[in-house]
């Protein structure tokens, strides 16, 4: 295996990403789960998925965009329907959930009408719905490490002022804190972490990179900061095990790192009792 | 020594799309008081909490934070402020007594500063004024309300304000819990911190309290606690079931 990483670029490529995104995905996803916006991760995938989908309609269609990387489309998107939820959910201030499925059927519905015009591109589209070890560019693989450095440096500089407002929000406007401010620049994060983390894990399938490695680890940690570590240590081993699980039996790395994840969390989750009943 | 009024309040009211909750409310807290806004539900209470917090924005009337105009008020630091227990966070939220006792420095310690050089004594110090220092490392949702209340009492106070602002702080409290909270309030009155709380609780009156607002949609009577003590049970009574609504309509 390793052999093969240091011969094929792809390889690393994916590998690289990969690892990255492990770390990217968990790290913001305990401030997703905590602040109750699971569910809006996962109607982010989907408009980013029109993103991609018209960038592949565009391409095929207009020949000085063949060479367009799709990702660009798909995180502008990303970014632009997470600001859209944000809007959404100050005109619906008692349906706030509402904002969840508009916003997912916008972005399924624009996806439907961009593929059905391009009529087809369907392997290409797979790889997006369900990540890929081989269709990760040297190109993808900066924008990736572009965005890590962004979000990390967001939480790091961020890190108290998210861990208050995700608390206590009320207390945290009470203090004098421009919450909404911070949750505008949290969403266009969350974005770019959906849109750097759908090559590896796929669309359909990056809220749960987010959310299982945070359930794993809020069943077993007694501290917010452990927590993080937890979660960055489960998404991690999720990652690798679901890549080199791909790589071998030749499956999508979405449903392996999926899999592995779910498997995580039952361990945690059987731990969690076990603990539970020694204590008593 | 003349005291300088903390909060003041002038021709308040507010309301919500069609109802009317506060009605020309003016009200000041000076230094070193130790008010109760007493108030049945539905008195107004909760949301004019929210407007000297600058979480409501008054549909009309001005408000002064330290003698300073609310709007330009930056030094929010000074005010501490104790959310209602039953609601102020979920349960399950996994974070440490310490985290939580920390984050009272967030607005002090201002943007990009992640932690003040003593961070672990003012941690510590705040939750030993509370009597919660053995619950440092333990998880916030393992304690039980009355605990949980003091530790964020501690989270209030860790910033080192000059007032203390206190929603419902004996809902979901024991009794005995209730005595430590009040002889709590007490000694920090008495150390010079400026008291104000919101509740429906009648005990308070037994308490160290000095000054006592009624308010049910405006306030009724704001005065010295021994005041309101020789009202007639008839003339609270009254304001008690009084309306903003029905004052309108007469």
């Amino acid at each position: 295996m390793i052999a093969a990483i240091l011969q094929y670029d792809f390889l690393q490529n994916a590998f690289l990403s990969g690892m990255i995104i492990g770390v990217l995905a968990p790290l913001l996803g305990v401030f997703i789960v905590v602040r109750r916006l699971s569910l809006i991760a996962d109607a982010l995938s989907h408009v980013t998925l029109a993103g991609i989908a018209g960038s592949l309609y565009l391409s095929q269609t207009f020949v000085g965009l063949a060479t367009l990387n799709p990702l660009y489309l798909g995180i502008a998107s990303a970014v632009a329907g997470s600001l859209f939820i944000e809007k959404l959910r100050g005109v619906y201030k008692h349906f706030e959930e509402l904002a969840i499925p508009i916003i997912m059927s916008a972005g399924l519905g624009l996806s439907a009408i961009f593929i059905s015009l391009a009529q087809g591109f369907s392997t290409d589209l797979f790889s997006y719905l369900f990540g890929s070890v081989s269709a990760v560019s040297r190109q993808d693989l900066w924008i990736v490490v572009i965005i890590a450095v962004v979000v990390i440096a967001f939480i790091y500089l961020f890190y108290k002022e998210l861990f208050v407002s995700s608390f206590d929000a009320e207390y945290a406007r009470a203090s004098g804190l421009r919450t909404k401010a911070i949750h505008m620049l949290f969403m266009v994060i969350t974005a770019l972490v959906i849109a750097a983390s759908m090559r590896i894990v796929g669309i359909l399938l990056v809220s749960s990179l987010i959310t299982l490695p945070v359930a794993a680890a809020i069943r077993l940690a007694k501290s917010f900061k452990q927590t993080i570590v937890y979660a960055i240590v489960f998404g991690e081993t999720a990652v690798l095990v679901g890549l080199i699980t791909a790589f071998y039996l030749n499956l999508a790395p979405g449903g392996t790192i999926v899999v592995t994840s779910i498997m995580i969390l039952l361990i945690a989750m059987l731990v969690k009792k076990i603990a539970t009943k020694r204590s008593v | 020594m003349i005291k300088q009024p903390l909060i003041e309040l002038q021709n308040i009211s507010f309301q919500y799309d069609y109802t009317k909750v506060l009605s020309h409310l003016s009200l000041s807290i000076n230094e070193g008081d130790f008010v109760a806004l007493l108030g049945p539900n539905g008195s107004g209470k909760s949301t004019l909490l929210k407007i000297i917090l600058g979480l409501l924005k008054p549909t009309t009337g001005t408000i002064h934070l330290f003698g300073e105009e609310a709007t330009k008020f930056k030094k929010r630091e000074w005010i501490g402020y104790v959310s209602q227990k039953a609601n102020a966070f979920n349960g399950g939220f996994p974070a440490t007594v310490k985290e939580v006792v920390a984050s009272g420095l967030t607005k002090k310690l201002g943007l990009f500063k992640r932690k003040a050089h003593n961070q672990q004594t003012l941690i510590e110090e705040a939750l030993q004024a509370v009597d919660m220092l053995p619950y440092l490392h333990r998880n916030i949702g393992e304690l039980s309300g009355g605990q949980q209340q003091r530790v964020f009492i501690a989270r209030a106070l860790i910033a080192k304000p000059k007032m203390l602002i206190l929603d419902e702080p004996t809902v979901g409290v024991d009794q005995e819990n209730v005595a430590i909270f009040y002889d709590l309030m007490e000694k920090l009155n008495n150390e010079g911190m400026t008291v104000v709380l919101v509740t429906h609780d009648m005990t308070v009156v037994e308490s160290a309290v000095t000054n006592i607002a009624c308010l049910n949609g405006k306030i009724h009577y704001y005065g010295p606690k021994e005041g309101y003590e020789a009202l007639t049970k008839e003339q609270i009574s009254v304001w008690y079931s009084y309306s903003v609504e029905q004052e309108d309509m007469s």
